[in-house]
């Protein structure tokens, strides 16, 4: 095999598996992939509204840092349709979360109307973000 | 106006509850062409937060406390009550979340949202009581 384990899940190829740790925390809701050294999160759920889901979604994420120790994050919100306050609050978090670890967060693919809900909380302009992944990968 | 839906439902505070009320709730709005899926998108969003604000920070998803709907779905208006028992809150209490200092604070933002996806948000006296309207945006 070429795919080298790490802590967390194989590194180098998407893996619907992830993180059997992660499994405690609910069902996986992020899909992750290194590219380039850079980890890249893909949101799974269309609507980050329940509250349960959104949880898990946290400590998924903040496994990422906290855990794993990654140190390039860019989550993808491509299939993201619907996200509650709850969802930004978690993102705030992770984003401290990546500061203090002196690691680097972009969030990419956010749907026009989703961005909306980004500019009307300002919250554009905490978080770093790009329109697509390519060019969330470009630089971080 | 042509009413399509009208229905007062009491459920528990739970998540799923809440959940499954929104699912209710959006598959009308949505089977209707009166509202844009602009509006539906943020009729959603609104919804959400107001479901979610009774049923934990109103009745603190305590078992022993319901949330009271009260919803009416028509060509140009849907309106809905949503009321918790929980002992209500101040709505001048609640931060502007967009100030720079409460900007990196993880909560706050729903009644903001509300505000902005909404034709009208009012909430009673106590707090524990709001009323949610949309006008269509083609009206």
């Amino acid at each position: 095999m070429g795919d080298t384990w790490s802590r967390g899940g194989w590194l180098g190829q998407a893996s619907p598996m992830y993180g059997k740790e992660h499994m405690s925390t609910g069902q996986r809701r992020l899909d992750i992939e290194e590219i380039g050294g850079v980890t890249v999160a893909r949101f799974v759920d269309k609507k980050i509204l329940d509250e349960t889901n959104i949880q898990n979604i946290g400590n998924q994420l903040f496994a990422l840092v906290d855990e794993d120790g990654r140190k390039k994050i860019v989550l993808d919100f491509s299939i993201v349709e619907y996200l509650s306050s709850a969802a930004l609050g978690k993102l705030i978090t992770m984003d401290k979360k990546v500061k203090t670890a002196k690691a680097k967060l972009r969030l990419c693919c956010i749907r026009p109307e989703i961005y909306e809900v980004f500019e009307i909380t300002r919250l554009n302009k905490i978080f770093d973000i790009k329109s697509t992944q390519d060019e969330a990968l470009d630089g971080i | 106006m042509a009413v399509h839906d009208q229905f007062e439902v009491v459920i528990p505070s739970s998540t799923e509850a809440g959940q499954e009320l929104l699912e209710r709730v959006m598959g009308r709005i949505e089977s209707l062409e009166s509202f844009s899926m602009k509006d539906a998108f943020g009729i959603r969003l609104a919804l959400d937060e107001a479901i979610v604000n009774a049923i934990k920070h109103g009745n603190g998803f305590s078992p022993d406390k319901t949330v009271r709907v009260n919803c009416t779905i028509a060509d140009d208006l849907f309106r809905i009550e949503i009321e918790d028992q929980g002992p209500g809150f101040c709505l001048e209490d609640v931060p502007d979340p967009t100030e720079e200092e409460n900007l990196e604070r993880p909560c706050g933002r729903g009644i903001m949202l509300m505000r902005s996806f909404m034709s009208k948000i009012e909430y009673n006296p106590t707090g524990n009581k709001v009323v949610l309207e949309k006008i269509p945006s083609t009206k």
